[in-house]
C-alpha cells in the first residue's frame, strides 16, 4: 500500500529538529540546519529576516526588538517582497485611493501584512524617521491600517511603500475607505445615541428615587409636580433621539406589513410616552419614564453590541479584499515591463503574466507557453496548458513560466465581471426569511393589544381614566424588551466567538438559517479537494525525497513546485545539490546528485530506459481510482521511486461530511469538474455519487439553487470560485472557503478564513446554540410578560412594580446569555493554520 | 426646598455638557481605535507627530 503523506507533516526522523540556540535574530524562529552560517554572531532564518534587521539597526531603530520582546507576540519570519511598487505613481491609482491634505500633502491608507503586535506600530510610526518625505504614519493595530501622510514635493508613494516593503510590511491599497468611513459613521451615530439613552436612563432613575421616597414618605405637591415635568423633559428627550431608531423600525414594518420585534416596542414607549405626558400636563396619574428610558439604554446597548461584532467580521472580509492584488505588468511600447493599477489596463495593451498571478483581464497569449489553473472559474482541477494564439480569461493563476497577453476584454467585459452580474441576480432571487424574534413581534403586538383592550373594557365600568391607566401600565409591562435586548447580543456572541476560530459572519440571520437542518450543497475543486496540484502518495524509497527536492528546484514546472514544497523542509535541514540538472521536453527532467544519475519523470519517459518496479502496478491502479498523475523517479538506471500528483481531498472532507450528516443534513455536491471526477471525489468524502452532478455551468449552479429553495427548501451552498458566486449570494447562506476567489467571498454570508471544511461543522455547532440560547431566552421572557401582563390587568402594576419587573427580567436574561457555557475550544491543528500573513489579522479574537 | 429650582436645572445641565462631551470625543475619533493608543503612549523617546 502506498504510504500518504501530508506535505505539511514532514517525518520527524527524516528532519531533525533544529538545536534551540540557534534562532533568527530578527523573528526568533529556529534557523534550519542548511542556513546557519559559521561564525557570524547573528543568524537569520531567511533573506527578509536578516534584510529588515539591517534595515532597522542601520537606522538607530533597534529598540524595536526590546519592546517586541515585551510584547511576547507571536512571530513570524519576514516577507519581503521586494516589489517596485511603480503603479502607485499611477494617476489612475493616485485617483482611486490618495486623497489631498492640507499644505499641499497628501495622505493615503495601506493594509500592511505581517502586522503582529506592538512592536509593529511602534516601528511604523517611525517611518518619517527611515523615509525622508513622509509625514506622519498612524497605524491602526487591530485592523491592520496604517493611513501616512507624505509631502509629494519630497518623496514618491513608490518609495514609501517599498520601504514599508522592506521592513517586512508588504503595503496594499486599502479598497473601499468610502464603506469603511460608512461603518465607522454607523458606528459612532449607535455610540452617541447610546450615550444619549444613558445619561437619560440615569437622570430619570435620580428623579424617580425622590418620588417614589415622597409617596412613602410624603412630598410638597409644588416639588413632586417639579420632578415630574423634569421627568417629562428628559423621558421625552430619550423617547425622541435615541427612542427614534425604535419608531423608525415599527414605521418600516408596518409599511412592508411584515412584522417585526420594534413594533411592540414602538407602542409600549409611545403609549407610556403619551400617557406620561398627558398624565403631567393635567396633573394626575402615573408617570413611566423611568422604565422607559432605561429599556431605550438597555437596547441599544444590545444593538450596538451586535452592530459592532457584525462590522469586525465585514471589516476582516474588506481587509482580505484589499489584499488580492491590484496590480498588473503591462509592456510598455519600449519593451519596459511597468507595474499598473489594474483599472488602467484597456483594451490592446500587451500585460506579463508571471507565474503565481492571475491574469488581470481576458486577452490572447502572445509569447511563451505555460500550464494554467482556471479551477477558480470553471471548477476544472486539472491545469491547461496554453500556447501563442490561445485565449486567456481574467482570474486563471498561471502557473509555469512568463506568459505576454495581448487585452481584449477588461473589467465587466470579462468572463469574471459577467459572471459577476450573474451574482447579482443570484442575490436578487434569495428568498427573504422572516426572523424568529420579527415572527414573535408581531404576534406579540396582537396578543397585546387584544389584553389591553379588554383589561380596558373590564375597568372601564369603573371610569375612564383609571381604565386607561390600567391598559397603558399592561402596554408597558408587556412590552419584549428582554427579548428585544438579548437576542442582538446573543447573536454578538455567536459571531464573535466564531470570529475567534476564523470564521467570519456577515449577518445575524445567518445563525438562524443554520441552526435548522437542510441541503448543504459542496462545490468540488477548491472545496471538498485543495483546488491545487500536490502530492499525494509517494511510493518506494523514502529517503529519496531531498534528492527529488534538489533536483527539482532549479525547474519551473507546475509539478516540480509541488516536489519543492513537499519536501521543503527536509531538504532545509539536509540540504545537498544537484548538477548538470537538464530539462527534457519528452516528459522529465535528469540530474547528477552524489554522483549518482537521477531521472525524475513520466513512467513513459522514465521507464523506456530503466525498468519496471514490483510496486508499480499497484501505483498505477492507485493514481487510476483517483485520477492523479504518476511520476517515477530513476536512480542510476532503476526505478526507485514514485509520486502521484493531484488535487487531493481536504484532510478533513470526509468527518465534516460524515459529522454533517449525523446533524440531519443532507450532503451533496455540485461542480464544474468531470462528471466522472466529481462522483469519484464525492464517494471518497462520504457522498453518494448519486446526489452528486458535474460539468456545471455557472449558470445551472444558480438554476440548480434557485430550483431547491423555491420548493421551501433550506439550502446552504459551499464554494471557492467565481462560478460558485452566484449560487452562493442565491442560497439561503453562502458559505466561501478558504483561499477562495475574490468574487465568491463578496457575495457569500459567511468566510471561512482556515482551510479545511471541519469550520463548517463548527459554524452549524455555533449557529444551534446560539438560536437554543434565544429560544430558552424567549420561554423565560414569556413567562415574565405572562406575569406582568396578569398583574397589569388586575390592576396591581404601579410604576414601581415596573420599575422593578423590568429590570429584573432583563438582568435575569442578561445573565443567561452572558453566562452560556462557551463549547470547549476545538483543538486546531497548528500545523493546519492558515500561512503566515493571513489569519491573525484583521479581527482581534 | 426652593433650592431645588435651582439645583435641578443645574443637574440636567451638568448631564448635557458631559454628553456633549462625549459626543466631541467621538466625533472626533477617539473611540475608533482602542487598541493603537494604549501602546502609542508607551513611546517615550521621541515624537512623529508633525
Amino acid at each position: 500500500m502506498p504510504a500518504t503523506l501530508d506535505p505539511t507533516r514532514a517525518d520527524p526522523a527524516s528532519c531533525p529538529a533544529p538545536t534551540a540556540d540557534t534562532v533568527c535574530a530578527h523573528c526568533g524562529l529556529p534557523v534550519p540546519r542548511g542556513l546557519i552560517e559559521p561564525g557570524a554572531d547573528q543568524q537569520f532564518c531567511c533573506n527578509g529576516c536578516r534584510t529588515v534587521h539591517r534595515l532597522i539597526r542601520d537606522n538607530g531603530l533597534a529598540s524595536f526588538y526590546n519592546l517586541r520582546d515585551h510584547a511576547a507576540a507571536s512571530v513570524k519570519p519576514a516577507q519581503v517582497t521586494g516589489r517596485r511598487y511603480d503603479e502607485f505613481a499611477d494617476p489612475k491609482f493616485v485617483d482611486l485611493y490618495c486623497r489631498d491634505a492640507p499644505n499641499g500633502l497628501k495622505t493615503v491608507d495601506f493594509v500592511l501584512e505581517g502586522v503582529h503586535c506592538a512592536a509593529c506600530l511602534w516601528l511604523i510610526e517611525r517611518l518619517p524617521r527611515i523615509a525622508a518625505g513622509v509625514i506622519e504614519a498612524r497605524l491602526a493595530l487591530g485592523a491592520s491600517t496604517a493611513r501616512i501622510t507624505w509631502d509629494p514635493a519630497a518623496v514618491t508613494l513608490p518609495q514609501i511603500a517599498r520601504t514599508l516593503d522592506s521592513l517586512g510590511y508588504p503595503p496594499h491599497p486599502l479598497r473601499d475607505r468610502a464603506g469603511q468611513d460608512v461603518r465607522t459613521r454607523e458606528d459612532r451615530r449607535y455610540m452617541i445615541l447610546t450615550a444619549i439613552a444613558g445619561a437619560c436612563a440615569g437622570n430619570a432613575m435620580l428623579l424617580a428615587f425622590a418620588l417614589y421616597a415622597g409617596m412613602f414618605g410624603g412630598i410638597e405637591e409644588e416639588f413632586r409636580q417639579l420632578f415630574r415635568w423634569v421627568s417629562v423633559f428628559i423621558g421625552v428627550v430619550s423617547l425622541a433621539v435615541p427612542g427614534r431608531v425604535f419608531f423608525r423600525g415599527a414605521w418600516a414594518a408596518i409599511r412592508a406589513r411584515t412584522p417585526n420585534l420594534d413594533l411592540p416596542i414602538a407602542l409600549a414607549l409611545g403609549a407610556g410616552g403619551v400617557a406620561g405626558v398627558v398624565n403631567v400636563a393635567v396633573g394626575r396619574g402615573e408617570i413611566y419614564f423611568d422604565s422607559l428610558t432605561v429599556l431605550v439604554f438597555l437596547l441599544l446597548i444590545g444593538r450596538w453590541v451586535q452592530h459592532r461584532q457584525q462590522r469586525r467580521a465585514a471589516d476582516a472580509v474588506e481587509l482580505l479584499f484589499s489584499l488580492t492584488p491590484s496590480c498588473a505588468r503591462r509592456v510598455e511600447p519600449d519593451g519596459q515591463v511597468r507595474e499598473t493599477p489594474i483599472e488602467a489596463i484597456e483594451e490592446g495593451d500587451v500585460v506579463e503574466v508571471r507565474p503565481g498571478d492571475a491574469a488581470p483581464a481576458d486577452g490572447r497569449v502572445v509569447e511563451g507557453a505555460s500550464c494554467v489553473r482556471q479551477s477558480l472559474l470553471t471548477g476544472e482541477s486539472r491545469p491547461v496548458e496554453v500556447g501563442p494564439g490561445e485565449p486567456l480569461f481574467a482570474g486563471t493563476i498561471n502557473l509555469q513560466s512568463v506568459l505576454r497577453v495581448r487585452v481584449s476584454r477588461t473589467g465587466r467585459d470579462t468572463r469574471v465581471g459577467r459572471l459577476m452580474q450573474l451574482v447579482e441576480q443570484g442575490a436578487r432571487d434569495k428568498a427573504p426569511i422572516v426572523r424568529l424574534t420579527d415572527r414573535i413581534g408581531g404576534w406579540f403586538v396582537m396578543t397585546v393589544i387584544a389584553f389591553a383592550t379588554v383589561t380596558f373594557a373590564a375597568w372601564a365600568t369603573r371610569g375612564v381614566g383609571l381604565a386607561v391607566d390600567h391598559a397603558v401600565a399592561l402596554l408597558i409591562v408587556a412590552c419584549p424588551c428582554a427579548l428585544g435586548m438579548t437576542t442582538p447580543l446573543a447573536m454578538a456572541i455567536a459571531i464573535g466567538r466564531a470570529a475567534r476560530r476564523d470564521i467570519l459572519i456577515k449577518g445575524g440571520d445567518v445563525l438562524e438559517r443554520l441552526a435548522r437542518p437542510g441541503v448543504i450543497v459542496l462545490d468540488k475543486t477548491g472545496t471538498i479537494t485543495a483546488g491545487r496540484t500536490r502530492l499525494v502518495h509517494w511510493f518506494g524509497d523514502a529517503s529519496l525525497q531531498t534528492t527529488v527536492a534538489a533536483v527539482e528546484r532549479g525547474c519551473s514546472h507546475h509539478i516540480a513546485r509541488a516536489c519543492v514544497e513537499a519536501f521543503e523542509d527536509a531538504w532545509n535541514h539536509d540540504p545537498v545539490e544537484a548538477d548538470a540538472v537538464a530539462a527534457h521536453p519528452e516528459g522529465g527532467v535528469s540530474a547528477t546528485v552524489g554522483g549518482r544519475r537521477i531521472k525524475i519523470g513520466s513512467p513513459r519517459w522514465v521507464e523506456a530506459s530503466e525498468g519496471a518496479a514490483p510496486w508499480l502496478d499497484d501505483a498505477r491502479k492507485v493514481c487510476d481510482d483517483e485520477s492523479l498523475t504518476l511520476v517515477l523517479v530513476a536512480v542510476d538506471g532503476a526505478v526507485q521511486a514514485g509520486m502521484a500528483f493531484g488535487d487531493a481531498i481536504r484532510d478533513d472532507a470526509a468527518d465534516a461530511v460524515a459529522r454533517l450528516r449525523r446533524d440531519g443534513w443532507e450532503v451533496t455536491v455540485l461542480s464544474g469538474d468531470d462528471p466522472a471526477l466529481t462522483a469519484a471525489a464525492a464517494a471518497r468524502v462520504g457522498i453518494d455519487p448519486a446526489q452528486s452532478r458535474g460539468a456545471q455551468t455557472p449558470e445551472d449552479k444558480l438554476g440548480r439553487i434557485n430550483a431547491m429553495t423555491r420548493d421551501g427548501g433550506h439550502v446552504v451552498m459551499v464554494g471557492d470560485g467565481v462560478n460558485d458566486a452566484a449560487a452562493l449570494a442565491a442560497a439561503s447562506v453562502g458559505i466561501a472557503v478558504h483561499g477562495g476567489a475574490e468574487a465568491s467571498l463578496a457575495a457569500a454570508d459567511v468566510y471561512l478564513d482556515q482551510p479545511g471544511l471541519m469550520p463548517i461543522v463548527d459554524l452549524v455547532e455555533t449557529a444551534r446554540r446560539a438560536m437554543r440560547l434565544i429560544r430558552r431566552n424567549l420561554a423565560v421572557s414569556l413567562a415574565y410578560n405572562a406575569l406582568a401582563v396578569g398583574l397589569a390587568a388586575a390592576g396591581l402594576i404601579t410604576p414601581l412594580a415596573a420599575a422593578i419587573l423590568m429590570p429584573l427580567s432583563s438582568f435575569t436574561l442578561l445573565a443567561m446569555t452572558l453566562g452560556a457555557p462557551s463549547p470547549e475550544t476545538r483543538h486546531v491543528d497548528p500545523l493546519h493554520r492558515p500561512a503566515p500573513g493571513r489569519g491573525a489579522r484583521g479581527h482581534r479574537g | 426646598m426652593s433650592i431645588l429650582y435651582i439645583v435641578l436645572p443645574l443637574a440636567v445641565v451638568l448631564a448635557v455638557i458631559a454628553v456633549s462631551a462625549f459626543c466631541w470625543a467621538v466625533r472626533r475619533g477617539q473611540f475608533d481605535d482602542l487598541d493603537s493608543p494604549a501602546w502609542r503612549m508607551l513611546d517615550d523617546d521621541d515624537t512623529t507627530r508633525g
